[in-house]
């Protein structure tokens, strides 16, 4: 679901036909018939944006019917949990959970616990800015207390255990409802549930595949929830065969957020601290204290030793290993929210490292007028991408918003190394650390990233040595001394430094459970330790296919510990044995007293299943041997979420942000809590109960090509790729094509809010109207990867995207919104400014549009609106 | 070249006298096809690498002579891969040898109309002059509660998802101690 | 050497290389391209085209599903074909039959494409969807049906053709030149040191595979990657291609291979899959490089009976057989003799 795996990770679908091969059954759910599509053995066609609530009606069937993997649930879910009175779910408050603030916009979760558990914490509306779940690192939150705690009905009939709890909130998404919703015929989406069930449990487990087709929403992280509820009922987490693939779109995706280049994130998903962390004390008593259940409360080690990889020597217990060095979030950072600061000019200088917003972020327009509001901009890449021409050649130079002469930008375009011209590693999509070799040398002025920034961060140093300014300390005292090759540092020293290092001996340390908290050890990313033990480069490992098991356990590393599959306690019963003998992965071999099989057991080696902790056990000994979820801190996976989702508990449906049709569930229209940025230059199309939805009648989604890469600056340039897909379209079905006028490779243009877009026409029976609650709905779709550089151009379809954002994680919604369709060319220059313009007044698109973001009972929530430029009035 | 050789490098008598009286076959082989062999064999040495588009991780192994990449193609050792690639993947040569590669440094000035040159040193120390007074505007000691920030919000970044994870961390690390957190990347896309 | 039936231009040959005078030669060799897990990615043309130097060919937007390729030519030796089926299967014309499949220099291409487009109701939208038949429009009026019901039954079908290099192969029978050689791995070569453009092949071949560049006039096809062969190393499609829908070997596993895979899918029901280009008894002698296809070749844009043009060739030789043989014989007389041996 919201995957298109055959055409954006072909290579990696070579397992899927295999699979299908030796039996599978490959279903593909999505609202477009794809290359994928082509080759599942089902393709159910949905409405863009309601895969929560054909999720929701997977869940409703498996607790209605009583299909659920009952001991998996009981063992290893917290199922059984009672949670608190207090709590109130979205049946009783119209879409709503207790705690709702209409006028922050955020929840209050108080409410959202455990009976018997004193609530860690109240998530502020600042923490909610900050994307909350980030916050606490990977786990979420500290739930306070050991499971023993926390109070439980085994027998999962207790009317406040997660289970009833579950069933309750999901009881209303029928296989009807689920057909009004997503358009989807009842018998098709039963057939589905038939599936799905009857191929998971003791010998069967299902894989569940995901990709930005889930993310890019305003509701994101809520459908990767009910994806992983669905199959933690079914018994597919931790599994072989089983699990949630989340497949990443770029080399080292998965490694810019393990080693992030995120505001809110440390290497290893440690926060970055914020205004309320007065010392290092106060932080890890927030994200991983002591007397914690689980791995997380090792986070003090982590801490320090990532403190001393930064700064060396100069981190000392005295000065709390330089804790105060650390800058501090107060809010949404997030590179939307910088983009509006740069448009307000609030922002000097901007890096661009390969990467091309102008064509690639959405609300391109957005992106071009921010970059032409700056002192300066670094922009690094291969060619030159258009995000580094924008001054001369930016769509807004034809409509008059930025002339060259009168752009005060200062661009500094500097060549890059290529992937073949330095060495280093890539984490792939399944937290897999790939070494390359270096090839050849890079040309002229080519330099990679770890030159420029080692570089820079040498040349900023001379330039401040001497500083008396306490704020220079930082950067003078950074250990920045890496084993040096000619003038760049070997990539290799710097792996064995995010490795961590023994400071006694000099020598790597082994793994994160070798990392200390008092000074002793240097850890550049503790869940990276252990790629570089016994002083090797594991991801350099390159054992033949051939001559492996089955888990090629020596090709490449695997964080954490080189296991393949997270979580595979859960593969064997509570007692230590497979739950079925074609299922074996890990299992508790009782002569050696140990934990062994296929894969790098993700459990204490010697824990046996029946231990059970002592009392005031705290960190990983507090683990159960039946506790196979050991990141998490009451031990269980987690069904219901008692803290660290921001928009509630359980998934639930809304609407898109942007949509034709009433919320049939709620009163309450979309997620309450979405991140809207109400401004003049941030417009949003109407959708109900807001008036004039009408103007803006088609459902929008854009993707993918396999031809073309992201923003194309990797294949728009290349002869042998442009020509494979020379040309944007749009594709539409032979029914929209003649309500429209459209014709088959004529000209047509999309019209949003924002802006309008041109593209030939493809007509093709892949794309199919919908029956949604008894009218016909539309859906279109555009590939994004074209600008105005390249071998092959066009209008980038990214203009045509608002920023409105998921709450916990920021990123916007661009995978369904509405928009309109007209046959020919789009008006060019200011007449396209004033064309769009007569839509938004057509519409009555004010600031305040789509941003009454509260709707459920009697009330209107009030608008969330900001003072933005001065312009685009409608 | 001697006359038996020269007479047998004609076609009509290595035809009237071989194997291949119709001339289709050896009699009409070529003296340069006779010669052919694949240009990876006379590679001065392989590299192991990974494809840099999407995040399959796909092993390649790129051929290099006289120090340019005359090929790239899959490594059937890998386990993820065995040896495939996808469009994208199987371009991966002219993404690193094609024309369009940007070898120079290029300078905009503010209110420019066209690129200039500029030297490398020159211009890293531009930015580095730049960093440094971006880092002193945007600089905040505490909030209105006085509480500490000790920040930047001048100077923001976007990037790294096709970055080398050791890239990654220096990145983080050095604005990091600059103070500077407005650092994205495509994740957040 | 067996010749049942056949001889060295028509008819079964067992050995193709020993018939063109290779002795002790390798294996013939060829691909099997099983079209049923072809996922239309293309890899087979970029790898194709990066292995062999082969120039771009043309950026123009075809419209013809996601083959922006549109046929095989001088600058595009591999082409993956797009058929969309709105129709279960049986008697399912994709449309794409009208269309020649060559020759494709990129001009003829895209006037190819525009005529067929012109001749269509919908504007070309059911080009490789829908019969091209005026008569019968193959979809309801719009708003009669919704779609998502109607269509269960649509299929997107792709597939990726090459050269077949035949066993009898008409570019090369007809060649002039001898620029046309037939390998020592039963491979149909051109060979470009030798080729002057003359361009009888283009008209030989009966699938409309080989052509000639506009700017240097030679022609050019599908090597197999010789130089790759004689280097121990799979031709770049099969390597490249992700779900091994192309597949390389010799050739009389290939059809071992096709058999058991045909079997199978007709097991499961799928009764419409067949090989094409397979059996040794049709108009080109059985191809180096076969087929499986879900519907008849001419959805997929191959002729459904080749044949080779040399088929006739040795009838006319045996009229014009004496003045042949005597011009031969003169010409050895006069180069043997003036050689001398030694």
């Amino acid at each position: 679901m919201g995957s298109n795996m055959a055409e954006a990770h072909p290579v990696g679908f070579q397992w899927v036909m295999e699979a299908k091969a030796r039996g599978a059954r490959v279903i593909h759910i999505d609202p477009r018939f794809t290359r994928t599509s082509a080759h599942a053995d089902q393709h159910v066609t949905l409405r863009a944006g309601t895969d929560i609530a054909f999720l929701g009606g997977v869940i409703n069937h498996i607790l209605s019917q009583g299909l659920d993997f009952r001991e998996y649930v009981r063992a290893y879910t917290n199922a059984s949990f009672l949670l608190s009175e207090d709590y109130r779910d979205t049946e009783d408050l119209d879409g709503l959970f207790s705690g709702y603030d209409p006028h922050t916009g955020a929840y209050d979760t108080a409410s959202w616990t455990y009976e018997s558990v004193q609530a860690a914490e109240h998530p502020s509306h600042q923490d909610m800015e900050q994307s909350a779940p980030y916050r606490h690192g990977a786990a979420g939150p500290t739930v306070e207390g050991t499971d023993r705690d926390i109070a439980a009905d085994p027998s999962l009939a207790h009317p406040r255990c997660v289970f009833q709890v579950l069933k309750r909130h999901y009881a209303r998404y029928t296989p009807e409802m689920v057909e009004r919703i997503c358009g989807v015929p009842r018998e098709l989406f039963l057939d589905v549930c038939r599936a799905w069930t009857a191929n998971s449990g003791r010998k069967h487990t299902t894989a569940l595949v995901y990709s930005v087709g889930w993310t890019q929403h305003s509701v994101g992280a809520q459908y990767i929830r009910a994806g992983a509820i669905v199959q933690l009922l079914l018994g597919n987490i931790g599994r072989p065969g089983g699990g949630i693939y989340a497949l990443r779109g770029h080399a080292s995706i998965q490694g810019s957020t393990d080693i992030p280049t995120l505001f809110n994130l440390l290497p290893g998903y440690l926060p970055m601290p914020d205004t309320g962390h007065e010392d290092l004390a106060a932080y890890v008593d927030a994200i991983g204290p002591h007397h914690a259940k689980g791995y997380w409360g090792h986070a003090d080690a982590y801490t320090v030793s990532l403190l001393k990889e930064y700064w060396g020597e100069a981190a000392t217990a005295e000065n709390d290993y330089c804790f105060d060095y650390l800058p501090r979030i107060n809010g949404d950072h997030g590179t939307y929210r910088t983009v509006m600061d740069m448009v307000e000019g609030k922002v000097s200088g901007y890096f661009l490292l390969g990467q091309n917003p102008a064509v690639g972020s959405a609300h391109g327009r957005l992106q071009r007028l921010g970059m032409a509001n700056l002192d300066w901009l670094v922009v690094r890449d291969i060619t030159m991408i258009e995000s580094a021409t924008f001054w001369k050649d930016a769509p807004e130079i034809e409509t008059g918003e930025i002339a060259a002469d009168r752009c005060r930008t200062e661009v500094f375009f500097f060549p890059a190394a290529a992937h073949v011209e330095k060495s280093g590693t890539f984490t792939q999509t399944q937290r897999m650390l790939q070494w390359r070799d270096q090839a050849v040398e890079p040309a002229g002025d080519q330099r990679s990233e770890l030159w420029f920034f080692h570089q820079l961060g040498r040349r900023l140093k001379e330039k401040l040595a001497g500083s008396a300014d306490e704020r220079d300390r930082p950067l003078l005292d950074l250990a920045w001394d890496y084993r040096m090759e000619g003038d760049e540092p070997d990539p290799a020293d710097v792996l064995r430094h995010i490795n961590g290092i023994d400071l006694a001996t000099g020598r790597t340390v082994g793994g994160y459970t070798d990392l200390k908290a008092d000074g002793s050890t240097s850890c550049g990313c503790w869940i990276y330790s252990g790629v570089y033990a016994d002083e090797v480069n594991q991801a350099r490992r390159r054992r033949p296919r051939f001559e492996q098991g089955p888990y090629d356990a020596e090709w490449g590393w695997t964080w954490p510990m080189n296991r393949r599959v997270l979580y595979n306690r859960a593969s064997a019963d509570p007692e230590g044995r497979p739950w079925s003998e074609r299922k074996a992965l890990i299992w508790w071999d009782e002569e050696k007293a140990e934990w062994t099989g296929n894969d790098v057991p993700d459990f204490e080696r010697t824990k046996p299943p029946h231990y059970r902790p002592p009392d005031g056990a705290s960190g990983p000994e507090a683990l159960r041997g039946d506790d196979a979820f050991i990141m998490m801190t009451d031990g269980k996976a987690w069904l219901f979420a008692p803290s660290g989702v921001v928009d509630g508990p359980l998934p639930t449906h809304y609407e898109p942000h942007e949509s034709p049709v009433r919320n049939l569930l709620y009163g309450q229209q979309g997620n309450p809590v979405r991140k809207v940025y109400g401004r003049p230059d941030n417009p949003s199309n109407p959708a109900p109960p807001e008036a004039h939805g009408e103007v803006f009648p088609y459902v929008f989604t854009a993707a993918r090509l396999t031809e073309h890469h992201t923003a194309g600056g990797m294949s728009r340039q290349l002869p042998y790729l442009a020509e494979l897909q020379p040309e944007l379209f749009v594709e539409v079905s032979p029914e929209l094509a003649a309500e429209r006028g459209l014709v088959h490779l004529d000209w047509a243009h999309v019209i949003t809010s924002r802006t309008a877009v041109e593209a030939r026409v493809c007509v093709t029976d892949r794309m199919a109207p919908l029956r949604i609650d008894g009218r016909t709905v539309h859906q279109v779709w555009m590939p994004y990867h074209w600008g105005n550089t390249g071998l092959v151009t066009g209008d980038v379809v990214n203009d045509l995207i608002g920023v409105v954002a998921d709450p916990n994680v920021l990123i916007q919604e661009s995978k369904v919104l509405t928009c309109d369709v007209r046959p020919g060319r789009r008006p060019r220059g200011p007449a396209l400014l004033e064309y769009v313009r007569d839509y938004r007044r057509r519409a009555g698109i004010t600031p305040e549009t789509g941003t009454r973001i509260m709707t459920a009972g009697e009330g209107d929530g009030p608008p969330h609106t900001e003072p933005g430029p001065p312009q685009e009035s409608p | 070249m001697g006359v038996k050789r020269w007479l047998e490098a004609w076609p009509v008598y290595r035809q009237l006298t071989g194997t291949d009286p119709l001339g289709r076959g050896k009699a009409a082989q070529s003296a340069r096809s006779a010669g052919l062999a694949p240009r990876t064999e006379g590679a001065d040495r392989v590299a192991d690498s990974v494809c840099p588009y999407c995040a399959v991780g796909c092993a390649q192994r790129v051929y290099v002579k006289d120090e340019r990449v005359v090929q790239i193609e899959g490594n059937p050792d890998s386990p993820i891969s065995r040896g495939r690639l996808c469009p994208k993947g199987s371009a991966s040569k002219q993404l690193v040898t094609g024309p369009h590669r940007e070898r120079k440094v290029r300078y905009r000035p503010p209110y420019g109309t066209e690129w200039q040159d500029l030297d490398l040193d020159t211009a890293m120390d531009m930015v580095a002059d730049r960093v440094l007074a971006a880092r002193r505007k945007g600089w905040q000691d505490t909030d209105e509660a006085g509480r500490k920030l000790r920040r930047t919000m001048g100077i923001a970044s976007l990037g790294g998802a096709t970055l080398d994870n050791e890239e990654n961390y220096l990145i983080k690390k050095l604005f990091t101690a600059l103070g500077a957190l407005q650092v994205e990347n495509q994740a957040r896309i | 050497m067996t010749r049942e039936h056949g001889n060295s231009f028509y008819g079964p040959l067992d050995d193709p290389a020993a018939d063109a005078g290779h002795l002790d030669h390798p294996p013939r060799v060829g691909f099997f391209t099983d079209t049923s897990v072809c996922i239309g990615c293309k890899a087979c043309e970029v790898a194709c085209k990066e292995w062999n130097d082969v120039p771009e060919d043309g950026l123009g937007l075809l419209g013809m599903s996601f083959d922006n390729t549109g046929m095989l030519g001088a600058s595009s030796w591999r082409h993956v074909a797009f058929i969309e089926q709105q129709r279960p299967l049986g008697g399912q014309d994709a449309g794409l039959s009208a269309l020649p499949t060559g020759p494709s220099v990129t001009d003829a291409q895209e006037e190819v494409v525009a005529d067929a487009l012109r001749g269509t109701e919908r504007g070309g939208g059911e080009l490789g969807t829908a019969p091209v038949d005026l008569g019968f429009p193959s979809f309801d009026l719009p708003g009669a049906a919704t779609g998502a019901e109607t269509r269960t039954d649509f299929r997107w079908l792709m597939s990726s053709d090459v050269c077949k290099h035949c066993t009898h192969a008409g570019c090369l029978d007809v060649c002039p030149t001898g620029a046309l050689f037939r390998t020592e791995f039963s491979t149909v070569v051109v060979q470009q040191d030798i080729c002057n453009g003359c361009g009888y092949c283009v008209s030989g071949c009966p699938y409309g595979v080989i052509d000639r560049r506009p700017d240097d006039g030679r022609a050019w096809k599908c090597t197999l990657c010789y130089d790759r062969l004689r280097g121990g190393l799979e031709p770049a499609c099969a390597k490249a291609c992700p779900t091994d829908s192309i597949q390389f070997g010799v050739l009389d596993e290939l059809r071992e291979r096709a058999d058991r895979r045909l079997e199978q899918l007709h097991g499961a029901g799928v009764a419409e899959a067949r090989l094409y280009g397979r059996d040794p008894d049709d108009g080109v002698g059985g191809d180096g490089a076969f087929f499986l296809l879900l519907d008849e070749p001419e959805v997929y844009g191959l002729p459904p009976d080749p044949v080779v043009p040399t088929r006739d060739l040795p009838d006319m030789w045996r009229y014009a057989g004496v003045a042949a043989s005597a011009l031969l014989a003169a010409a050895a007389a006069v180069f043997v003799g003036g050689g001398g041996r030694r």
